[in-house]
Protein backbone atom coordinates (compact mmCIF):
# COMPACT_ATOMS: atom_id res chain seq x y z
CA UNK A 1 0.00 0.00 0.00
CA UNK A 2 1.18 3.53 -0.71
CA UNK A 3 1.83 6.00 2.14
CA UNK A 4 -1.06 6.21 4.58
CA UNK A 5 -1.63 9.91 4.02
CA UNK A 6 -2.69 9.26 0.44
CA UNK A 7 -5.72 7.32 1.64
CA UNK A 8 -8.73 8.61 3.43
CA UNK A 9 -10.25 7.42 6.66
CA UNK A 10 -12.91 5.02 5.42
CA UNK A 11 -16.15 4.78 7.39
CA UNK A 12 -18.59 1.96 6.60
CA UNK A 13 -22.14 2.80 7.66
CA UNK A 14 -24.13 6.04 7.49
CA UNK A 15 -26.13 5.69 10.72
CA UNK A 16 -25.63 7.79 13.85
CA UNK A 17 -22.26 6.12 14.54
CA UNK A 18 -20.89 6.40 10.99
CA UNK A 19 -22.02 9.99 10.48
CA UNK A 20 -20.44 11.06 13.79
CA UNK A 21 -17.23 9.23 12.89
CA UNK A 22 -17.04 10.96 9.51
CA UNK A 23 -17.63 14.38 11.07
CA UNK A 24 -15.04 13.85 13.79
CA UNK A 25 -12.40 12.56 11.37
CA UNK A 26 -13.02 15.48 9.02
CA UNK A 27 -12.87 17.95 11.92
CA UNK A 28 -9.46 16.51 12.79
CA UNK A 29 -8.27 17.25 9.26
CA UNK A 30 -8.47 13.87 7.58
CA UNK A 31 -10.00 13.15 4.19
CA UNK A 32 -12.96 10.82 4.71
CA UNK A 33 -14.84 8.37 2.54
CA UNK A 34 -18.20 7.28 3.99
CA UNK A 35 -19.68 4.18 2.35
CA UNK A 36 -23.31 3.32 3.07
CA UNK A 37 -25.74 0.98 1.40
CA UNK A 38 -28.66 3.35 1.89
CA UNK A 39 -29.74 5.90 -0.69
CA UNK A 40 -29.89 8.57 2.02
CA UNK A 41 -27.84 9.11 5.16
CA UNK A 42 -29.30 8.24 8.57
CA UNK A 43 -29.07 4.48 9.05
CA UNK A 44 -31.88 2.98 11.09
CA UNK A 45 -32.56 5.50 13.84
CA UNK A 46 -32.48 8.55 11.58
CA UNK A 47 -34.17 6.85 8.64
CA UNK A 48 -35.55 9.54 6.37
CA UNK A 49 -38.80 9.32 4.43
CA UNK A 50 -37.38 8.70 0.98
CA UNK A 51 -40.52 10.09 -0.66
CA UNK A 52 -39.49 13.48 0.75
CA UNK A 53 -36.07 13.49 -0.82
CA UNK A 54 -33.92 12.39 2.12
CA UNK A 55 -31.64 15.40 2.42
CA UNK A 56 -31.96 16.06 6.15
CA UNK A 57 -28.35 15.30 7.02
CA UNK A 58 -25.25 16.91 5.61
CA UNK A 59 -21.63 16.05 6.02
CA UNK A 60 -18.80 18.60 6.15
CA UNK A 61 -16.53 19.34 3.21
CA UNK A 62 -13.77 16.77 3.15
CA UNK A 63 -16.21 13.87 3.44
CA UNK A 64 -17.06 11.98 0.29
CA UNK A 65 -20.36 10.12 0.72
CA UNK A 66 -20.77 7.00 -1.40
CA UNK A 67 -24.50 6.28 -1.24
CA UNK A 68 -26.22 3.10 -2.47
CA UNK A 69 -22.89 1.39 -1.99
CA UNK A 70 -22.44 -2.02 -0.48
CA UNK A 71 -19.12 -3.21 0.89
CA UNK A 72 -19.34 -6.83 -0.19
CA UNK A 73 -15.88 -7.99 0.87
CA UNK A 74 -13.00 -6.82 2.99
CA UNK A 75 -9.47 -8.18 3.07
CA UNK A 76 -6.32 -7.35 4.97
CA UNK A 77 -3.52 -5.96 2.79
CA UNK A 78 -0.06 -4.85 3.94
CA UNK A 79 -0.49 -1.69 5.99
CA UNK A 80 -4.26 -1.77 6.16
CA UNK A 81 -7.39 -3.14 4.56
CA UNK A 82 -8.96 -3.29 1.12
CA UNK A 83 -12.68 -2.83 0.68
CA UNK A 84 -14.60 -4.12 -2.31
CA UNK A 85 -17.57 -1.91 -3.05
CA UNK A 86 -20.48 -1.99 -5.49
CA UNK A 87 -22.40 1.20 -6.16
CA UNK A 88 -25.81 1.51 -7.77
CA UNK A 89 -29.40 0.29 -7.53
CA UNK A 90 -29.71 -2.60 -5.06
CA UNK A 91 -28.89 -6.01 -6.56
CA UNK A 92 -28.62 -4.60 -10.07
CA UNK A 93 -26.04 -6.33 -12.27
CA UNK A 94 -25.11 -2.88 -13.55
CA UNK A 95 -23.61 -1.64 -10.29
CA UNK A 96 -20.15 -0.11 -10.60
CA UNK A 97 -17.30 -1.82 -8.79
CA UNK A 98 -14.54 -0.07 -6.87
CA UNK A 99 -11.87 -1.05 -4.38
CA UNK A 100 -10.49 1.26 -1.73
CA UNK A 101 -7.48 0.75 0.53
CA UNK A 102 -7.22 2.39 3.90
CA UNK A 103 -4.94 2.39 6.92
CA UNK A 104 -7.70 3.78 9.13
CA UNK A 105 -11.05 2.03 8.92
CA UNK A 106 -14.14 2.73 11.01
CA UNK A 107 -16.78 0.01 10.96
CA UNK A 108 -20.24 1.29 11.90
CA UNK A 109 -22.46 -1.31 10.26
CA UNK A 110 -25.14 -1.37 12.96
CA UNK A 111 -27.50 -4.16 13.86
CA UNK A 112 -30.74 -5.81 12.81
CA UNK A 113 -33.69 -7.28 14.67
CA UNK A 114 -33.29 -10.60 16.40
CA UNK A 115 -36.22 -12.86 15.58
CA UNK A 116 -37.11 -16.16 17.24
CA UNK A 117 -38.76 -18.99 15.30
CA UNK A 118 -42.33 -20.03 16.16
CA UNK A 119 -45.02 -21.84 14.17
CA UNK A 120 -46.11 -19.61 11.30
CA UNK A 121 -43.37 -16.98 11.62
CA UNK A 122 -42.72 -17.41 7.90
CA UNK A 123 -46.28 -16.50 6.86
CA UNK A 124 -46.55 -13.20 4.95
CA UNK A 125 -47.78 -10.62 7.43
CA UNK A 126 -45.12 -11.47 10.00
CA UNK A 127 -42.53 -8.70 10.03
CA UNK A 128 -39.68 -7.78 12.30
CA UNK A 129 -40.40 -4.76 14.46
CA UNK A 130 -37.62 -2.95 12.61
CA UNK A 131 -39.26 -3.68 9.26
CA UNK A 132 -42.49 -2.08 10.45
CA UNK A 133 -40.47 0.89 11.68
CA UNK A 134 -38.46 1.21 8.48
CA UNK A 135 -41.56 1.00 6.26
CA UNK A 136 -43.48 3.51 8.38
CA UNK A 137 -40.60 5.99 8.68
CA UNK A 138 -39.02 5.51 5.28
CA UNK A 139 -42.07 4.89 3.09
CA UNK A 140 -45.08 6.07 5.09
CA UNK A 141 -46.53 2.56 4.65
CA UNK A 142 -48.33 0.55 7.35
CA UNK A 143 -47.57 -3.17 7.48
CA UNK A 144 -51.16 -3.94 8.48
CA UNK A 145 -54.46 -2.54 9.67
CA UNK A 146 -54.64 -4.45 12.92
CA UNK A 147 -51.20 -5.22 14.24
CA UNK A 148 -49.91 -7.22 17.21
CA UNK A 149 -46.41 -6.33 18.47
CA UNK A 150 -44.48 -9.02 20.32
CA UNK A 151 -40.94 -9.40 21.61
CA UNK A 152 -38.83 -7.89 24.29
CA UNK A 153 -37.27 -4.52 25.00
CA UNK A 154 -38.21 -0.85 24.79
CA UNK A 155 -37.96 -0.76 20.97
CA UNK A 156 -41.53 -2.09 20.68
CA UNK A 157 -42.80 1.30 21.92
CA UNK A 158 -41.44 3.60 19.18
CA UNK A 159 -42.62 1.01 16.66
CA UNK A 160 -46.15 1.23 18.08
CA UNK A 161 -45.97 5.01 17.84
CA UNK A 162 -44.85 4.89 14.20
CA UNK A 163 -47.53 2.35 13.28
CA UNK A 164 -50.23 4.56 14.77
CA UNK A 165 -48.83 7.54 12.86
CA UNK A 166 -49.33 5.69 9.55
CA UNK A 167 -52.86 4.60 10.44
CA UNK A 168 -52.52 1.10 11.91
CA UNK A 169 -54.48 -0.06 14.89
CA UNK A 170 -52.17 -1.65 17.45
CA UNK A 171 -54.18 -4.53 18.91
CA UNK A 172 -51.70 -5.31 21.68
CA UNK A 173 -48.08 -5.01 22.74
CA UNK A 174 -46.75 -8.23 24.22
CA UNK A 175 -43.54 -7.99 26.23
CA UNK A 176 -42.14 -11.44 26.95
CA UNK A 177 -40.07 -10.16 29.86
CA UNK A 178 -40.97 -8.99 33.33
CA UNK A 179 -41.88 -5.41 34.25
CA UNK A 180 -38.84 -3.13 34.15
CA UNK A 181 -38.32 -1.89 37.63
CA UNK A 182 -34.73 -3.07 37.79
CA UNK A 183 -32.78 -0.64 35.65
CA UNK A 184 -35.08 2.29 36.26
CA UNK A 185 -34.58 1.86 39.96
CA UNK A 186 -30.79 1.59 39.71
CA UNK A 187 -29.23 5.04 40.16
CA UNK A 188 -26.83 4.58 37.23
CA UNK A 189 -29.65 3.64 34.92
CA UNK A 190 -31.73 6.66 35.85
CA UNK A 191 -28.89 9.14 35.37
CA UNK A 192 -27.81 7.69 32.03
CA UNK A 193 -31.36 7.19 30.87
CA UNK A 194 -32.89 10.50 31.90
CA UNK A 195 -33.52 11.67 28.37
CA UNK A 196 -35.12 8.37 27.58
CA UNK A 197 -37.41 8.66 30.59
CA UNK A 198 -39.18 11.57 28.90
CA UNK A 199 -39.57 9.41 25.80
CA UNK A 200 -40.94 6.57 27.93
CA UNK A 201 -43.50 8.92 29.50
CA UNK A 202 -44.63 9.94 26.01
CA UNK A 203 -45.19 6.32 24.98
CA UNK A 204 -47.03 5.51 28.20
CA UNK A 205 -49.38 8.43 27.59
CA UNK A 206 -49.93 7.29 24.00
CA UNK A 207 -50.80 3.73 25.07
CA UNK A 208 -53.25 5.06 27.66
CA UNK A 209 -54.87 7.48 25.23
CA UNK A 210 -55.31 4.78 22.58
CA UNK A 211 -56.21 2.11 25.16
CA UNK A 212 -53.58 -0.23 23.77
CA UNK A 213 -53.20 -3.30 25.96
CA UNK A 214 -49.61 -3.88 27.12
CA UNK A 215 -48.93 -7.29 28.68
CA UNK A 216 -45.80 -8.67 30.30
CA UNK A 217 -44.78 -12.33 30.11
CA UNK A 218 -46.84 -12.82 26.96
CA UNK A 219 -46.04 -13.39 23.34
CA UNK A 220 -47.34 -14.57 19.97
CA UNK A 221 -46.73 -18.33 19.73
CA UNK A 222 -48.44 -19.07 16.42
CA UNK A 223 -49.96 -17.36 13.38
CA UNK A 224 -52.94 -18.57 11.36
CA UNK A 225 -54.13 -17.85 7.86
CA UNK A 226 -54.06 -19.06 4.28
CA UNK A 227 -51.24 -17.35 2.45
CA UNK A 228 -51.24 -14.45 4.92
CA UNK A 229 -51.75 -13.73 8.60
CA UNK A 230 -55.43 -13.63 9.60
CA UNK A 231 -55.11 -14.36 13.31
CA UNK A 232 -52.50 -15.15 15.94
CA UNK A 233 -52.37 -17.22 19.09
CA UNK A 234 -51.03 -15.31 22.07
CA UNK A 235 -50.07 -17.00 25.31
CA UNK A 236 -48.73 -16.23 28.75
CA UNK A 237 -45.18 -17.31 29.55
CA UNK A 238 -43.50 -18.58 32.69
CA UNK A 239 -40.31 -17.03 34.04
CA UNK A 240 -38.22 -18.98 31.49
CA UNK A 241 -40.62 -18.10 28.64
CA UNK A 242 -42.24 -21.51 28.33
CA UNK A 243 -45.92 -21.30 27.39
CA UNK A 244 -48.31 -21.55 30.35
CA UNK A 245 -50.71 -24.32 29.27
CA UNK A 246 -54.29 -23.16 29.00
CA UNK A 247 -53.35 -19.48 28.60
CA UNK A 248 -53.54 -19.53 24.78
CA UNK A 249 -56.02 -17.19 23.15
CA UNK A 250 -56.74 -16.36 19.50
CA UNK A 251 -56.60 -12.74 18.41
CA UNK A 252 -57.60 -11.35 15.01
CA UNK A 253 -54.74 -9.49 13.28
CA UNK A 254 -53.47 -9.00 9.74
CA UNK A 255 -49.89 -8.32 10.79
CA UNK A 256 -47.50 -9.32 13.57
CA UNK A 257 -44.26 -7.51 14.34
CA UNK A 258 -41.66 -9.38 16.33
CA UNK A 259 -38.42 -8.12 17.85
CA UNK A 260 -36.31 -9.76 20.54
CA UNK A 261 -33.52 -7.24 20.68
CA UNK A 262 -30.86 -6.80 18.00
CA UNK A 263 -28.03 -8.75 16.39
CA UNK A 264 -24.87 -6.88 15.32
CA UNK A 265 -23.91 -6.84 11.62
CA UNK A 266 -20.53 -8.48 12.23
CA UNK A 267 -19.23 -9.87 8.93
CA UNK A 268 -16.88 -7.04 7.96
CA UNK A 269 -15.38 -6.94 11.46
CA UNK A 270 -14.93 -10.71 11.34
CA UNK A 271 -13.33 -10.47 7.88
CA UNK A 272 -10.93 -7.88 9.32
CA UNK A 273 -10.19 -10.45 12.08
CA UNK A 274 -11.37 -8.21 14.91
CA UNK A 275 -11.73 -10.01 18.24
CA UNK A 276 -15.28 -10.42 19.51
CA UNK A 277 -16.57 -10.47 23.06
CA UNK A 278 -20.01 -11.76 23.95
CA UNK A 279 -21.08 -11.68 20.29
CA UNK A 280 -20.05 -8.02 19.74
CA UNK A 281 -16.86 -6.39 18.45
CA UNK A 282 -14.48 -5.81 21.36
CA UNK A 283 -13.16 -2.22 21.55
CA UNK A 284 -10.96 -0.19 23.89
CA UNK A 285 -11.67 3.25 25.28
CA UNK A 286 -10.87 4.90 21.92
CA UNK A 287 -13.09 2.42 20.03
CA UNK A 288 -10.02 0.64 18.63
CA UNK A 289 -10.58 -3.05 17.87
CA UNK A 290 -7.95 -5.74 18.39
CA UNK A 291 -6.69 -5.07 14.84
CA UNK A 292 -4.43 -2.02 14.40
CA UNK A 293 -6.08 0.59 12.18
CA UNK A 294 -9.61 -0.79 12.58
CA UNK A 295 -12.13 1.00 14.80
CA UNK A 296 -15.72 0.05 15.52
CA UNK A 297 -18.62 2.15 16.74
CA UNK A 298 -22.34 1.92 17.29
CA UNK A 299 -24.45 -1.17 17.71
CA UNK A 300 -21.72 -3.36 16.30
CA UNK A 301 -20.06 -3.02 19.70
CA UNK A 302 -23.18 -3.35 21.87
CA UNK A 303 -26.84 -2.40 21.78
CA UNK A 304 -27.26 1.00 23.40
CA UNK A 305 -29.29 3.24 21.12
CA UNK A 306 -28.53 6.09 18.77
CA UNK A 307 -27.02 8.54 21.25
CA UNK A 308 -24.41 6.08 22.43
CA UNK A 309 -23.75 5.08 18.81
CA UNK A 310 -23.07 8.73 17.90
CA UNK A 311 -20.76 9.28 20.87
CA UNK A 312 -18.80 6.15 20.02
CA UNK A 313 -18.63 7.26 16.40
CA UNK A 314 -17.11 10.57 17.44
CA UNK A 315 -14.37 8.78 19.39
CA UNK A 316 -13.71 6.29 16.60
CA UNK A 317 -13.52 8.97 13.91
CA UNK A 318 -11.12 11.09 15.96
CA UNK A 319 -8.93 8.07 16.75
CA UNK A 320 -8.85 6.95 13.11
CA UNK A 321 -7.88 10.44 11.95
CA UNK A 322 -5.17 10.71 14.61
CA UNK A 323 -3.71 7.41 13.45
CA UNK A 324 -3.77 8.36 9.80
CA UNK A 325 -2.32 11.84 10.30
CA UNK A 326 0.13 10.71 12.96
CA UNK A 327 -1.18 13.54 15.12
CA UNK A 328 -1.93 13.79 18.81
CA UNK A 329 -5.39 15.22 19.28
CA UNK A 330 -6.97 16.57 22.47
CA UNK A 331 -9.03 13.92 24.25
CA UNK A 332 -12.72 14.26 23.32
CA UNK A 333 -13.78 14.53 26.96
CA UNK A 334 -17.48 15.09 26.41
CA UNK A 335 -17.85 12.18 24.01
CA UNK A 336 -15.94 9.97 26.45
CA UNK A 337 -18.39 10.89 29.19
CA UNK A 338 -21.41 10.25 26.94
CA UNK A 339 -20.01 6.85 26.03
CA UNK A 340 -19.45 5.98 29.68
CA UNK A 341 -23.01 6.97 30.61
CA UNK A 342 -24.48 5.31 27.57
CA UNK A 343 -22.72 2.02 28.26
CA UNK A 344 -24.06 2.00 31.81
CA UNK A 345 -27.56 2.47 30.42
CA UNK A 346 -26.96 -0.22 27.79
CA UNK A 347 -25.77 -2.68 30.42
CA UNK A 348 -28.85 -1.97 32.54
CA UNK A 349 -31.03 -2.47 29.47
CA UNK A 350 -29.39 -5.79 28.69
CA UNK A 351 -29.96 -6.98 32.25
CA UNK A 352 -33.58 -5.85 32.11
CA UNK A 353 -34.45 -7.56 28.81
CA UNK A 354 -32.68 -10.91 28.52
CA UNK A 355 -33.91 -13.50 26.02
CA UNK A 356 -34.88 -16.57 28.10
CA UNK A 357 -34.14 -20.04 26.75
CA UNK A 358 -37.75 -21.24 27.06
CA UNK A 359 -38.29 -19.91 23.50
CA UNK A 360 -36.69 -23.15 22.32
CA UNK A 361 -39.96 -24.90 23.17
CA UNK A 362 -41.97 -22.65 20.78
CA UNK A 363 -41.01 -24.19 17.40
CA UNK A 364 -42.65 -27.51 16.56
CA UNK A 365 -40.96 -30.20 14.49
CA UNK A 366 -42.52 -28.81 11.29
CA UNK A 367 -41.66 -25.16 12.06
CA UNK A 368 -39.25 -23.66 9.55
CA UNK A 369 -36.13 -22.46 11.37
CA UNK A 370 -33.92 -21.45 8.41
CA UNK A 371 -36.26 -19.40 6.23
CA UNK A 372 -33.95 -19.36 3.19
CA UNK A 373 -33.30 -23.09 2.89
CA UNK A 374 -36.63 -24.04 4.50
CA UNK A 375 -35.03 -26.26 7.13
CA UNK A 376 -37.46 -27.28 9.85
CA UNK A 377 -36.73 -27.53 13.52
CA UNK A 378 -37.25 -31.31 13.31
CA UNK A 379 -34.69 -31.64 10.51
CA UNK A 380 -32.21 -29.58 12.47
CA UNK A 381 -32.72 -31.63 15.64
CA UNK A 382 -32.32 -34.87 13.68
CA UNK A 383 -29.14 -33.59 12.03
CA UNK A 384 -27.67 -32.94 15.45
CA UNK A 385 -28.95 -36.09 17.15
CA UNK A 386 -28.60 -38.74 14.45
CA UNK A 387 -25.85 -37.45 12.22
CA UNK A 388 -23.69 -36.17 15.00
CA UNK A 389 -23.40 -32.65 13.67
CA UNK A 390 -21.24 -30.69 16.09
CA UNK A 391 -19.61 -27.37 15.27
CA UNK A 392 -21.06 -24.76 12.93
CA UNK A 393 -19.67 -26.19 9.72
CA UNK A 394 -21.10 -29.64 10.12
CA UNK A 395 -24.44 -28.33 11.37
CA UNK A 396 -24.62 -26.19 8.22
CA UNK A 397 -23.58 -28.93 5.84
CA UNK A 398 -25.72 -31.67 7.36
CA UNK A 399 -28.88 -29.65 7.95
CA UNK A 400 -28.37 -26.91 5.30
CA UNK A 401 -29.49 -24.33 7.88
CA UNK A 402 -27.75 -20.99 7.36
CA UNK A 403 -26.63 -21.76 3.80
CA UNK A 404 -29.11 -19.55 1.97
CA UNK A 405 -28.80 -16.03 0.62
CA UNK A 406 -29.00 -14.37 4.04
CA UNK A 407 -26.07 -16.55 5.14
CA UNK A 408 -27.55 -17.29 8.53
CA UNK A 409 -28.10 -13.67 9.52
CA UNK A 410 -31.72 -14.36 10.43
CA UNK A 411 -31.56 -17.92 11.76
CA UNK A 412 -27.90 -18.33 12.77
CA UNK A 413 -28.24 -17.47 16.41
CA UNK A 414 -31.41 -19.56 16.85
CA UNK A 415 -29.89 -22.50 14.97
CA UNK A 416 -26.73 -22.30 17.08
CA UNK A 417 -28.78 -22.34 20.28
CA UNK A 418 -31.08 -25.14 19.15
CA UNK A 419 -28.05 -27.18 18.06
CA UNK A 420 -26.19 -26.45 21.29
CA UNK A 421 -23.19 -24.78 19.60
CA UNK A 422 -20.63 -22.77 21.56
CA UNK A 423 -20.75 -18.98 21.43
CA UNK A 424 -24.13 -18.86 19.64
CA UNK A 425 -23.95 -15.08 19.16
CA UNK A 426 -20.92 -15.34 16.89
CA UNK A 427 -21.17 -18.88 15.51
CA UNK A 428 -22.58 -17.79 12.12
CA UNK A 429 -20.79 -14.43 11.83
CA UNK A 430 -18.11 -15.59 9.37
CA UNK A 431 -19.22 -14.57 5.90
CA UNK A 432 -16.26 -14.05 3.54
CA UNK A 433 -18.71 -12.56 1.04
CA UNK A 434 -20.45 -9.90 3.13
CA UNK A 435 -23.31 -9.58 0.66
CA UNK A 436 -24.22 -11.74 -2.33
CA UNK A 437 -23.13 -10.26 -5.66
CA UNK A 438 -23.98 -11.32 -9.19
CA UNK A 439 -21.82 -13.87 -10.92
CA UNK A 440 -20.95 -11.34 -13.63
CA UNK A 441 -19.90 -8.83 -11.01
CA UNK A 442 -17.29 -11.24 -9.73
CA UNK A 443 -15.29 -10.79 -12.91
CA UNK A 444 -13.27 -8.23 -10.97
CA UNK A 445 -10.53 -9.74 -8.82
CA UNK A 446 -12.11 -11.49 -5.84
CA UNK A 447 -10.56 -11.04 -2.42
CA UNK A 448 -8.01 -13.68 -1.56
CA UNK A 449 -9.81 -14.48 1.65
CA UNK A 450 -9.00 -18.09 2.49
CA UNK A 451 -12.09 -20.17 1.83
CA UNK A 452 -13.53 -22.39 4.49
CA UNK A 453 -12.41 -25.99 4.08
CA UNK A 454 -14.32 -27.54 1.15
CA UNK A 455 -17.07 -24.98 0.81
CA UNK A 456 -20.24 -26.35 -0.74
CA UNK A 457 -21.83 -24.42 -3.58
CA UNK A 458 -24.37 -22.88 -1.20
CA UNK A 459 -21.76 -21.91 1.34
CA UNK A 460 -20.44 -19.05 -0.71
CA UNK A 461 -23.55 -17.53 -2.20
CA UNK A 462 -21.50 -15.38 -4.49
CA UNK A 463 -24.30 -15.36 -6.99
CA UNK A 464 -27.84 -14.26 -6.67
CA UNK A 465 -28.65 -16.59 -9.53
CA UNK A 466 -28.89 -19.92 -7.76
CA UNK A 467 -27.33 -23.03 -9.18
CA UNK A 468 -29.90 -25.33 -10.72
CA UNK A 469 -29.79 -28.88 -9.36
CA UNK B 1 -43.44 7.55 -12.69
CA UNK B 2 -45.17 4.69 -14.46
CA UNK B 3 -44.21 1.12 -13.72
CA UNK B 4 -45.77 -2.29 -14.32
CA UNK B 5 -46.53 -4.83 -11.61
CA UNK B 6 -47.17 -8.26 -13.09
CA UNK B 7 -48.19 -6.55 -16.30
CA UNK B 8 -50.55 -4.01 -14.76
CA UNK B 9 -49.64 -0.32 -15.08
CA UNK B 10 -49.25 1.50 -11.75
CA UNK B 11 -48.16 5.02 -10.80
CA UNK B 12 -45.29 5.45 -8.35
CA UNK B 13 -43.72 8.43 -6.62
CA UNK B 14 -39.96 9.04 -6.67
CA UNK B 15 -38.38 7.60 -3.54
CA UNK B 16 -40.67 4.54 -3.44
CA UNK B 17 -39.05 1.22 -2.84
CA UNK B 18 -40.44 -1.77 -4.69
CA UNK B 19 -41.59 -3.20 -1.34
CA UNK B 20 -43.20 0.10 -0.34
CA UNK B 21 -45.07 0.17 -3.65
CA UNK B 22 -46.26 -3.44 -3.43
CA UNK B 23 -47.39 -3.07 0.19
CA UNK B 24 -49.17 0.20 -0.63
CA UNK B 25 -50.99 -1.77 -3.34
CA UNK B 26 -52.26 -4.10 -0.63
CA UNK B 27 -49.96 -7.01 -1.47
CA UNK B 28 -47.82 -8.58 1.21
CA UNK B 29 -46.41 -11.56 -0.71
CA UNK B 30 -44.69 -11.54 -4.10
CA UNK B 31 -42.41 -14.53 -4.12
CA UNK B 32 -42.67 -18.27 -3.59
CA UNK B 33 -39.89 -20.34 -2.05
CA UNK B 34 -37.86 -22.84 -4.06
CA UNK B 35 -38.66 -25.96 -2.04
CA UNK B 36 -42.10 -25.56 -0.56
CA UNK B 37 -43.56 -22.92 -2.88
CA UNK B 38 -44.41 -20.90 0.21
CA UNK B 39 -45.42 -17.26 -0.23
CA UNK B 40 -43.04 -14.60 1.08
CA UNK B 41 -42.83 -10.83 1.23
CA UNK B 42 -41.03 -8.39 3.51
CA UNK B 43 -39.59 -9.73 6.74
CA UNK B 44 -36.60 -7.65 7.96
CA UNK B 45 -37.29 -4.55 5.86
CA UNK B 46 -33.62 -3.53 5.76
CA UNK B 47 -31.90 -5.79 3.26
CA UNK B 48 -30.72 -8.50 5.63
CA UNK B 49 -33.06 -11.49 5.16
CA UNK B 50 -33.44 -11.85 1.35
CA UNK B 51 -37.08 -12.86 1.81
CA UNK B 52 -38.54 -10.04 -0.28
CA UNK B 53 -37.03 -11.10 -3.63
CA UNK B 54 -38.73 -9.95 -6.80
CA UNK B 55 -37.98 -9.84 -10.54
CA UNK B 56 -37.15 -6.33 -11.82
CA UNK B 57 -36.68 -5.80 -15.55
CA UNK B 58 -36.05 -9.51 -16.06
CA UNK B 59 -33.48 -9.79 -13.29
CA UNK B 60 -34.54 -12.11 -10.43
CA UNK B 61 -33.44 -12.01 -6.77
CA UNK B 62 -33.74 -8.25 -6.33
CA UNK B 63 -34.46 -7.22 -2.74
CA UNK B 64 -37.72 -5.29 -2.97
CA UNK B 65 -37.09 -3.48 0.33
CA UNK B 66 -33.79 -2.08 -0.93
CA UNK B 67 -34.56 -1.31 -4.55
CA UNK B 68 -35.86 2.13 -5.43
CA UNK B 69 -38.43 2.16 -8.21
CA UNK B 70 -37.38 3.77 -11.52
CA UNK B 71 -39.68 5.07 -14.21
CA UNK B 72 -40.61 2.26 -16.60
CA UNK B 73 -39.61 -0.60 -14.28
CA UNK B 74 -41.18 -3.96 -15.04
CA UNK B 75 -41.76 -5.63 -11.65
CA UNK B 76 -42.81 -9.27 -11.51
CA UNK B 77 -43.62 -11.87 -8.89
CA UNK B 78 -40.81 -14.40 -8.47
CA UNK B 79 -41.67 -18.09 -8.55
CA UNK B 80 -39.08 -20.25 -6.80
CA UNK B 81 -35.60 -20.03 -8.31
CA UNK B 82 -35.79 -18.08 -11.55
CA UNK B 83 -33.10 -17.50 -14.11
CA UNK B 84 -32.55 -14.05 -15.59
CA UNK B 85 -34.57 -13.50 -18.76
C1 LIG C 1 -34.78 -1.71 11.16
C2 LIG C 1 -34.37 -0.96 12.39
C3 LIG C 1 -35.05 0.20 12.76
C4 LIG C 1 -34.68 0.90 13.91
N1 LIG C 1 -35.38 2.02 14.24
C5 LIG C 1 -35.10 2.65 15.43
C6 LIG C 1 -35.86 3.75 15.87
O1 LIG C 1 -36.78 4.19 15.18
N2 LIG C 1 -35.59 4.29 17.08
C7 LIG C 1 -34.58 3.81 17.85
O2 LIG C 1 -34.37 4.32 18.95
N3 LIG C 1 -33.81 2.80 17.45
C8 LIG C 1 -34.05 2.19 16.27
N4 LIG C 1 -33.31 1.11 15.88
C9 LIG C 1 -32.17 0.73 16.71
C10 LIG C 1 -30.90 1.18 15.97
O3 LIG C 1 -30.17 0.02 15.70
C11 LIG C 1 -29.98 2.13 16.68
O4 LIG C 1 -30.42 2.82 17.74
C12 LIG C 1 -29.12 3.03 15.77
O5 LIG C 1 -29.65 3.26 14.50
C13 LIG C 1 -27.78 2.38 15.69
O6 LIG C 1 -26.90 3.19 15.01
P1 LIG C 1 -25.63 2.62 14.24
O7 LIG C 1 -24.95 3.81 13.65
O8 LIG C 1 -24.87 1.74 15.12
O9 LIG C 1 -26.20 1.69 13.08
P2 LIG C 1 -27.32 1.90 11.95
O10 LIG C 1 -28.16 3.06 12.20
O11 LIG C 1 -27.94 0.56 11.81
O12 LIG C 1 -26.46 2.19 10.64
C14 LIG C 1 -25.66 1.23 10.00
C15 LIG C 1 -25.55 1.56 8.54
O13 LIG C 1 -24.54 0.75 7.96
C16 LIG C 1 -24.96 0.33 6.70
N5 LIG C 1 -24.23 -0.90 6.35
C17 LIG C 1 -24.17 -2.07 7.05
N6 LIG C 1 -23.39 -2.96 6.42
C18 LIG C 1 -22.93 -2.34 5.30
C19 LIG C 1 -22.08 -2.76 4.24
N7 LIG C 1 -21.54 -3.99 4.18
N8 LIG C 1 -21.82 -1.88 3.23
C20 LIG C 1 -22.37 -0.63 3.25
N9 LIG C 1 -23.18 -0.18 4.25
C21 LIG C 1 -23.46 -1.03 5.26
C22 LIG C 1 -26.45 0.13 6.86
O14 LIG C 1 -27.12 0.17 5.63
C23 LIG C 1 -26.81 1.30 7.77
O15 LIG C 1 -27.16 2.43 7.01
C24 LIG C 1 -33.63 0.41 14.72
C25 LIG C 1 -32.95 -0.75 14.34
C26 LIG C 1 -33.31 -1.44 13.20
C27 LIG C 1 -32.57 -2.69 12.82
S1 LIG D 1 -37.25 -7.75 3.71
FE1 LIG D 1 -35.39 -8.61 4.35
S2 LIG D 1 -34.16 -8.24 2.61
FE2 LIG D 1 -35.96 -7.21 2.09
Amino acid sequence: MSPAGAHPVVVVGGGPAGMAAARAAAAAGAAVLLVDSGAALGGQYHRQNSLHGGREFTLPAGVEHLAESQVWALEPVPGGHRLHIRTGPADSPERAGRTVDTAALVLATGAYDRALPFPGWDLPGVFTAGAAQALAKGQGVAVGERVVLAGTGPFLLPVAESLIAVGSRVAAILEAGDPVTGWLAAPGGVVAGRRRLAELARYTALLARRRIPYHHRSTVIETHGTGRVEAVTVARLDARWRVLPGSERRVAADAVCVGFGFTPQLELAVAARCALAGGFVAVDIAQATSVPGVYAAGELTGIGGAELAAAEGELAGAAAAARLLGARLPAPVRALRRVREGRRFAAALERAYPVRDGWRTWPRDDTVVCRCEEVTCGELRRAVAERDAVGVRSVKLVSRAGLGLCQGRVCGRAVAELAGLDDPGAAFARRPIAAPVRLGELAEAPPDEPAEPSPGPQQHPTRLEREQP
Amino acid sequence: MRVRIDGVAVLAEPGRTVAGLLLAQGRNAWRTTREGGRPRGVFCGIGVCYDCLVVVNGVPDVRACQRLVCDGDDIRTQHGAELPS
